[in-house]
């Protein structure tokens, strides 16, 4: 800062100290307009000295004209000497006045001059937008203003970043200063604050603390110190190295859960009825489109459709599922590999239906509000929150899929039916109503699924042949008739496809979790937790 | 006197060798024909028929290992296909500096990949005979591998069907990388020649038709030959009561693993001989939707009766050209629900309509 | 040749049926007179003990009757024998030299152990006589039987065999044509057909009427002597035939060896009793 810029800036000080009395508004215009009047002026003193003023002021719209400085969309009309924004520079194109709002398009480019600033003014501009940042009231704006100084930090920014602390009540924001102090004090400070900056630095997980740690690291003189700034070099990417796995468990877990929710409704029908149900991608992707259906009925409730999907995908589907046992499964029994034929033939009648009354084009189904944005648990991670709604809803499935086959009397049949046939018959369990429900609740979970797939794809007719054999997959790989095991299978799969992506590739890693399984299987036909005893042997 | 032996008891076989005999012999002179005559065959008719009889050697494949092992294989459009790129390969290879790049080495999409020398797996495919063993030999491999493995530790049933159909996924996923070296998504195509005989020309594309002809005959043959000996009456065993073979001392999974072989190996044929008919071999062979079709073909055909594969084959297939042409979007309604029908009424297909019914 | 007089043959103790020789594997070694080692085997599934410290011995050439209550363990104790279940301890050897518990279903069958399962299998589709052609004692490698054609010798064996199993007159019939006491004589017949040294049969008179029962018994009792039989049976009437007064009867009871000796010793053994008949 110069001398000349301090000294107006006490000499405007002094008059507004001088008129207390003035109503704020009023004060506000007047601020405004002096500060307007210096921006438009040529000399870069006289910015400086607007941009001051309106900081001194804490004039409500010192963060948009700053912003709009720093960007260089900051114009004035010669012709009414009014402040205006302008994105595009070109004539036809509109301009925004600052005070007003109001729009104007622009008719010659010359009327409009951009207000330019030089490099010690744009310092000055980050430092107001600093310091008026650390003095916000809102928490989360003081975090992200001393985040955003971390990776310009020098004496002027240490000494603001030092007194703002004195004052800051948050532990959050006072976590991050210390940071921001130790990147300020490293280049400049004895031996021993040093040392505790190195260490406040190592503890942190900011990028910047390691760009300053390893800055310093190869300025430093002292060995001593440099040794110290590579241990909590070489700590720091210890624990972004973990966290980057966190990340990637947290992906594998919800890509898993998507292979659950595809999976759990065919573990089901295949695992406790032996029958291959190649319909149940398009069941799922019947779920998808009532879903998309729903959102369509009420727009302007997006989350509350969503819910109200749920279970109409559960009874559409289920309602088809039943269809498709009643009709053509049940004439099939004992003789699986008809039954898949017949199914897939089933399958490419439902893609083409929704081909022909929905078009062949994919849907895309708008995400409720509360389900995107981010989770920030530090600087090296943060969780999609769409992710995590599916990993819980998985679970939420998957526990109440669990309840009903345990704790309810169709379960008990279910099981029964799955167990023995002829004998559950024989002690009076209506075996056929048993395989039309057991059908229609697993061909209900895939509608669910659709709901969730909606979510993370487009909806489109193919959605469901996607899903098809990576839904066999985690059933075999899991274990046939063991819903745990597919939880398992389906969150181990989901995991290993996210640990392989990044040195194999999408594609790739898909490939080869694909042959793992084949040689899994062959390797052990029934499974990771098999049916064991005599039944089994069949 | 052999071919007495084993055609003996197959009316349906017998007559369409004779077909394909009189197909070989009138084709030609039918398109020999001035275009003005009402006899007169198109070669486009020609080569689509000549297609069908790809299709319809697939469908005896896929009939040995379904009909006769009761192995549901919805993976054989893998190996199909793979014999198909073994011949791609060969047909790009002859392309030589007359393409686009012009560069007499590397095929057009090598050069757009920007890559320097042809990958090792390119290198012999320039020469015929070299392309002809491995389009048997490299769908053989991987049926032998595959086999080997999934037979000896005894998946079968519809755990087969799924892991057939995988691997098909699996190599299908494979094909459309660029960095594998088979052209992505593109796959294989613009050929030019065979053995210098212009694709094009009708001459070249008479003969395509009667080579498919007499390999269709050939393989018609061998199946049948197989499945008349005592190997045949094993196969059949192994289908209705697998472990009771085992416990005769048969050893299955051998049994399997070698039809499983030879019936990849006739795969791998058909595919070889329907690139150069259709002018192009892209990853969607390998596409699972493609290899239970082939299942839909055996069954309304008629299982375990070798010519019903090829009926199936030819009727289903000109049902497609029609209706994809006609009423495209009835197409797979019509197919979806012959998945149904077939399999709920008519379990032994169209010939077994007429054949007389066995007494069981 | 009428039925009779094949009962004839078959109940005259020193006809030999040139298909009765049995084919077993080359370095079986019987010097002990010992055909079948069971030793200390358990097996568990899902921790219930199926088969638990079992200790069996059959000589060469004996017929042994194996009876016990339901889930003693017999079915799993043939499958054990037979390689289809492997056993979590024990040992079983064919002879002094061969070891069951390193070989599979097929290299057992093919060193001369045959089975009939309890529920008659046999191949539907085919008919009777491929079905005995199939089970034809021979070599089993693919090529082989690719090749293999039927010999005059065998063809006489066949003959024999369709005889004796009473389906003369029915070759060229589909087998899941049969009626269920025909496809258990043609289960038997393609066990004679394998010529193996110990047969294995499950229930063999299960749906059986008395006639046809006293016929199959008569056949097994032939049959000892050059083969050991190994007769598991719930029947106490077709047993106490089989066993006579000087054979000797194993029971099975929760998967160990009971009792064992001759048919009224078992039956007086009070804890054989006990397990029958409940306190």
């Amino acid at each position: 800062m110069t001398v000349r810029t301090i000294g107006g800036i006490c000499l405007l000080s002094l008059l507004l100290l001088l008129a207390p009395l003035r109503a704020l508004a009023e004060g506000e215009q007047e601020v405004y307009s002096q500060a307007a009047e210096l921006l438009m002026s040529r000399g870069f003193d006289e910015k400086g000295q607007a941009i001051q003023l309106l900081a001194d002021n804490n004039h409500p719209q010192t963060q948009l004209i700053l912003t709009l400085l720093m960007d260089s969309r900051l114009y004035y009309n010669k012709e009414d000497d009014r402040l205006y924004q302008i994105d595009d520079y070109d004539s036809g194109k509109p301009a925004i006045s600052i005070t007003t709002g109001d729009r104007l398009v622009i008719e010659k480019k010359r009327d409009f001059k951009k207000i330019t600033l030089n490099n010690q003014l744009r310092s000055q501009v980050r430092q107001i937008q600093a310091e008026l940042g650390l003095k916000a009231s809102d928490l989360s704006r003081r975090l992200a203003a001393v985040r955003a100084m971390l990776g310009s930090m020098d004496s002027d920014t240490l000494s603001l970043v030092r007194k703002a602390y004195a004052g800051e009540q948050s532990a959050a924001v006072r976590e991050v200063m210390q940071v921001a102090i130790a990147i300020g004090e490293l280049p400049r400070a004895d031996e021993a604050r040093a040392r505790d900056a190195i260490d406040t630095l190592g503890g942190s997980l900011e990028p910047d603390a390691r760009n300053a740690l390893s800055q310093f690291a190869s300025a430093t003189d002292s060995k001593a110190l440099k040794a110290a700034a590579e241990k909590a070099l070489a700590e720091i990417e210890q624990r972004t190295n973990l966290y980057g796995g966190i990340e990637t468990l947290y992906f594998g877990l919800s890509l898993g859960s998507v292979l659950v929710l595809a999976g759990i409704g065919l573990a089901i029908t295949f695992g406790v009825m032996g029958v291959i149900n190649m319909a149940h991608g398009e069941l799922i992707m019947l779920g998808a489109y009532t879903t998309y259906v729903i959102q369509q009925l009420m727009p302007n409730h997006i989350g509350l459709s969503l819910i109200v999907a749920i279970p109409c995908a559960f009874l559409v589907s289920a309602l088809v599922g039943i269809a498709i046992e009643r009709g053509v499964i049940r004439f099939l029994y004992g003789r699986p590999l008809e039954t898949l034929l017949a199914t897939f033939g089933i399958s490419l009648v439902l893609q083409q239906a929704v081909r022909t009354i929905f078009s062949p084009l994919n849907r895309s189904v708008e995400t409720p509000e509360w389900m995107s944005g981010l989770i920030e648990i530090n600087p090296v991670l943060s969780l999609t929150t769409s992710r995590l709604y599916i990993i819980l809803f998985c679970l939420m499935v998957f526990f109440a899929l669990l309840l009903v086959l345990k704790r309810t009397s169709l379960g008990l049949q279910v099981r029964a039916v799955s167990q023995n046939r002829a004998m559950a018959r024989a002690m009076g369990v209506r075996s056929e109503w048993v395989d039309a429900l057991t059908f229609g609740l697993g061909s209900g979970v895939a509608g669910v699924a659709g709901v969730a797939l909606s979510q993370l794809t487009n909806v489109g007719p193919n959605l469901g042949q996607a899903y098809i054999i990576d839904s066999f997959m985690v059933v075999v790989f899991g274990g046939v008739g063991n819903l745990w095991g597919t939880l398992v299978a389906g969150l181990s799969l989901g995991v290993a496809n996210k640990v392989l992506e990044p040195w194999a590739g999408a594609v790739l890693a898909k490939i080869l979790v694909l042959v793992f399984i084949i040689l899994f299987i062959q390797k052990r036909p029934r499974g990771l937790f098999p049916q064991r005893g005599r039944a089994a042997e069949g | 006197m052999f071919l007495w032996r084993i055609m003996k008891d197959d009316r349906g076989g017998q007559i369409l060798l004779v077909l394909l005999a009189a197909a070989i012999v009138l084709v030609p002179i039918l398109n020999g024909l001035p275009s003005d005559s009402a006899l007169h065959l198109p070669t486009y008719t020609v080569t689509l028929i000549g297609k069908y009889l790809t299709l319809a050697l697939l469908a005896v494949a896929v009939d040995l290992v379904w009909g006769y092992l009761g192995i549901l294989t919805l993976g054989h459009g893998a190996f199909f296909a793979l014999g198909g790129y073994a011949m791609g390969m060969y047909l790009m290879r002859q392309i030589g500096d007359r393409g686009v790049y012009g560069n007499p080495e590397l095929p057009d999409f090598m050069v757009f990949l920007n890559w320097q020398e042809l990958p090792w797996f390119w290198q012999g495919f320039d020469q015929f005979w070299f392309a002809a063993i491995m389009v048997m030999l490299a769908p053989g491999i991987l049926a032998f591998v595959f086999g080997a493995l999934a037979f000896r530790s005894r998946v079968s049933g519809v755990y087969l069907s799924i892991i057939t159909q995988a691997l098909t996924f699996a190599l299908m996923l494979a094909f459309y990388r660029n960095e594998m070296g088979f052209g992505g998504n593109n796959g294989l195509t613009d050929f030019k020649d065979l053995l210098g005989f212009n694709l094009q020309s009708d001459s070249t594309r008479i003969g395509l038709f009667i080579a498919s002809a007499l390999a269709l005959a050939f393989s018609y043959l061998l199946c049948r030959y197989l499945m008349q000996s005592r190997l045949g009456r094993v196969c059949v065993a192994v289908r209705d009561a697998e472990s009771r073979a085992r416990f005769m001392g048969y050893r299955v999974e051998n049994v399997k693993l070698w039809v499983f072989t030879i019936s990849a190996m006739i795969a791998g044929v058909a595919g070889a001989l329907y690139v150069p008919q259709v002018g192009i071999i892209n990853p969607n062979e390998f596409s699972p939707l493609n290899s239970i079709e082939v299942v839909v073909w055996v069954a309304v055909g008629g299982r375990a009766t070798l010519y019903g594969a090829v009926v199936g084959a030819l009727v289903i297939n000109y049902a497609k050209s029609y209706f994809t042409a006609e009423l495209p979007d009835i197409w797979l309604f019509a197919l979806g629900g012959l998945f149904v029908l077939v399999t709920l009424l008519l379990p032994r297909g169209i010939t077994g309509l007429l054949r007389p019914k066995e007494a069981v | 040749m009428s039925l009779q007089s094949t009962m004839a043959e078959v109940l005259d103790r020193d006809h030999v049926f040139s298909f009765m020789a049995p084919q077993s594997a080359a370095n079986l070694n019987v010097d002990k007179s010992v055909l079948l080692y069971l030793e200390g085997i358990s097996v568990s599934f899902d921790g219930f003990k199926a088969i638990n410290d079992l200790n069996l011995y059959i000589n060469d050439g004996e017929l042994r009757c194996i009876i016990g209550p339901n889930g003693a363990g017999k079915t799993t104790m043939m499958d054990i024998i037979t390689g289809k279940t492997r056993p979590d301890s024990g040992a079983a050897w064919f002879g002094q030299t061969i070891n069951l518990l390193e070989m599979d279903e097929p290299a057992i069958a093919q060193a001369g152990i045959g089975r009939k399962f309890q529920k008659p299998t046999v191949f539907e589709f085919l008919t009777v006589f491929e079905n005995l052609e199939l089970a034809m004692a021979g070599d089993r490698a693919v090529l082989q039987i690719l090749g293999a054609r039927i010999s005059g010798e065998q063809r006489d064996r066949l003959d024999e065999v369709l005889e004796l199993i009473g389906l003369k007159q029915l070759p060229q019939m589909r087998a899941g044509s049969l009626s269920h006491g025909q496809k258990q004589w043609l289960e038997i017949g393609m066990l004679l057909m394998q010529q193996p040294r110990l047969l294995l049969v499950d229930e063999p008179v299960a749906g059986m009427t008395h006639q046809e029962m006293d016929r199959t018994a008569e056949l097994l009792t032939s049959l000892a002597g050059m083969h050991s039989v190994v007769v598991v049976e719930h029947d106490m009437d077709f047993v106490r035939s089989l066993a006579g007064k000087d054979r000797t009867v194993t029971v099975l009871h929760q998967g160990s060896v009971l009792a064992e000796g001759r048919m009224e010793q078992v039956q007086n053994n009070r804890k054989v009793v006990e397990v029958y008949l409940g306190e």
